[in-house]
């Protein structure tokens, strides 16, 4: 049965998903308008394959590792994180608001070899559903839905008792406006105006309590940091200042 | 023959392999071995019949592996099975001769003992690294070998590339790596150009008995034909690179063994005392040959196939296994993440850690064979100081080492001692 989005939800925000429907296309072109999810692409697969290694007792060096587990990619647009969780052997949901997102990723899932339910739908709707995950992907979404506290409690219904949840989004202060704005929009048009509305960017600090507010145990927090020398992402223990991202264990 | 298939399953869809390695000199196998030590299963498809490469006159060049290519081997399993064949260099002299005047006055030295690491290198013959490398591959449970047979033709479908052999059969994988030398044909048929030059230059390449020790030391002679390499095998034995004109060189091949070693002696000259010839003589055209691209969507070059240098300081093998180290890091650490390891952006990575350094390295040889193979008196002169000048700066002089080591650059991390 194929859900479809409630839109007179709490977390859905129409316009949000118009935009995105509009860039769909666009998904797979490393050079094209979602260049900088590419690129920062390896970076956050390090830390959400090394997280989720950790917390089931996985070897990333078997050959099927996430074998058994079961994922839901939250805002799964083209399937980027998607796909990596599906050839590492995970039963994979991804769910996308947008739905001209979802012949994108199925039709290149399937021009991999790859085998991915995508849905039409949202957190939410899953929660009511009663589908449960071991792992619950939540990247770069949360500064684009309505109501990030509805939507922290709709994923901790999704998760398992021992379930972990990935989260990633943007700081809010000078230097993420300078960066995530005007930097990624308006100097290098890495990404279209109005991708990302800098009011709606949320603290550490601040998501930190919103997951605990969702009865969900924050256990892990680093920095995505972009180096314009190198070219290229890492993964920092201090620096929080733009992008970053939290773990943490549904512990009931 | 015995060629057990392994198949690889990602969702519904099934390949013979993950990686299919079409060539099997030094850097197919090496990299057959680095990929399958990082779970891979590899397919690696040789033009040479099983153990052909092993016989001594299959290839009778030496190879002096710098102590990062030491270090890969080391990481890969291989060398225990050809230390024992292998000479340490733990000097190395470099001067300026003249023909028919024997080496000139010494102008500079590198000493092993002023870096922490160790020798710079060591010599070892083709056929013992071929041979270590043949067993190592045997006993590796993930990789097929295929002798024998040549891959002629290569169609990509999606996610999927199928491999004709010339013995009538096809192989599906992932990733397809052209190991297959500077003529590769992979490179070709996927429309991949060269650019390149003959250096009108030509490699004449044999062993020698001599009567004194030559105490682990190797000797670069810069003569107006072009250098003269000196290294140090086991035992009382040298290996010979004379890198001459074409011309020269068709004359020396005409020769006689005893007229040779007369035209030998006089370049040669007795610090080695009397000096005999050991085994075969063989000649190698030198010419510079660069692919425009490494990568393309599901494949990839390494070694001669993206960038055949002149073989002055024997880089050339040096930078292969260079290839080797950064694209097996690549494609492990790109599995690791569940990134489609081969596509064009992730290969992309590859050959961006690799050109620039290839590009440098190429020049730099270009520049130095040009410098040193002429006969003109400024530039002798200027020459003699340059490396009076390199021969007195000690920072200078231990980076000259490091760099004759291949510990300068970007290591990958087995060229590091490091498992990826």
């Amino acid at each position: 049965m194929q859900a479809t989005p409630s839109e007179n939800s709490t977390t859905f925000d129409a316009d949000e998903v118009a935009k995105f429907e509009a860039m769909a296309a666009e998904w797979w072109d490393p050079n094209g308008k979602f260049k900088p999810l590419h690129m920062l692409n390896p970076c956050r697969l390090d830390y959400i394959t090394r997280q989720i290694a950790a917390e089931f007792d996985r070897d990333l060096n078997d050959t099927l590792p996430f074998k058994g587990l079961r994922i839901l990619d939250i805002g799964c647009g083209g399937g980027l994180l998607s796909e990596p969780m599906a050839r590492l052997g995970a039963d994979v949901i991804g769910a996308d608001a947008a739905a001209g997102n979802i012949p994108v990723a199925q039709a290149h899932a399937r021009q991999m070899g790859l085998e991915i339910d995508y849905r039409n739908c949202l957190a939410e709707d899953l929660a009511e559903a009663g589908e449960v995950f071991d792992v619950v992907l939540n990247m770069e979404v949360i500064e684009h839905v309505a109501d990030p506290q509805a939507f922290l409690n709709a994923c901790k219904t999704l998760l398992k008792p021992g379930g972990l949840l990935l989260c990633s989004t943007i700081n809010r202060n000078p230097k993420s406006f300078a960066v995530a704005i005007v930097g990624a929009e308006h100097i290098m048009r890495w990404l279209p105006k109005g991708t990302h509305d800098w009011k709606k960017f949320i603290t550490p600090d601040e998501l930190v309590e919103l997951i605990k507010n969702a009865e969900i145990e924050p256990v892990d927090r680093k920095g995505f940091v972009f180096n314009p020398l190198l070219w290229s992402w890492s993964i920092s223990d201090r620096d929080l200042s733009v992008n970053y991202v939290t773990a943490s264990v549904n512990r009931a | 023959m015995d060629n057990p298939r392994t198949v690889t399953i990602v969702g519904f869809m099934t390949c013979d392999s993950d990686i299919l390695i079409a060539g099997g000199g030094l850097n197919g196998p090496s990299l057959a071995l680095a990929l399958a030590d990082g779970g891979l299963n590899v397919t690696l498809v040789d033009a040479a019949p099983d153990g052909a490469r092993e016989t001594q006159g299959f290839d009778g060049r030496c190879y002096a592996l710098a102590l990062a290519s030491q270090r890969l081997f080391q990481a890969i399993g291989v060398w225990p099975l050809l230390d024992g064949n292998a000479q340490p260099i733990l000097n190395v002299k470099v001067t300026d001769g003249r023909a028919g005047e024997g080496p000139g006055p010494f102008v500079m030295g590198f000493d092993h003992a002023e870096i922490e690491e160790g020798p710079t290198g060591y010599m070892v013959e083709d056929r013992f690294i071929s041979g270590a490398l043949r067993e190592a591959v045997e006993r590796h449970p993930l990789i097929t070998k295929i002798s024998d047979a040549k891959a002629i033709s290569q169609q990509v479908d999606g996610a999927i590339v199928t491999v004709g052999l010339d013995d009538g059969t096809s192989h599906t994988t992932r990733l397809l790596v052209g190991a297959d030398g500077r003529g590769s044909g992979v490179a070709s048929r996927a429309g991949i150009k060269r650019n390149g030059h003959s250096y009108h230059q030509t490699a004449v390449v044999c062993s020698v008995a001599h009567e004194k020790p030559h105490n682990a030391t190797a000797h670069q002679f810069f003569m107006p034909d072009g250098p003269l390499a000196i290294l140090p095998l086991p035992g009382d034995h040298s290996s010979i690179v004379w890198s001459t004109s074409d011309d020269t060189a068709a004359r020396l091949a005409g020769l006689s063994d005893d007229d040779f070693m007369e035209e030998l002696r006089p370049v040669f000259g007795d610090f080695l005392g009397d000096i005999s010839l050991s085994g075969v003589r063989l000649t190698y055209p030198l010419s510079l040959s660069l692919a425009e691209h490494f990568v393309k969507d599901r494949l990839a070059l390494v070694g001669d196939a993206a960038h055949g240098v002149h073989p002055v300081a024997g880089q050339g093998l040096n930078l292969g296994l260079r290839d080797v180290g950064a694209l097996a890091e690549v494609v492990i650490e790109a599995r690791r993440r569940g990134e489609d390891f081969a596509a064009v952006d992730v290969l992309a990575r590859y050959e961006q850690w690799r050109r620039w350094d290839t590009t440098v390295m190429s020049a730099g040889m270009d520049g130095v064979v040009r410098l040193f193979s002429n006969d003109n008196p400024i530039l002798r002169a200027a020459r003699g100081m340059g490396l009076g000048i390199v021969n007195a700066l000690p920072t200078l002089r231990r980076n000259f080492i490091r760099e004759a080591a291949g510990l300068t650059g970007d290591l990958p991390k087995l060229m590091q001692g490091r498992q990826i």
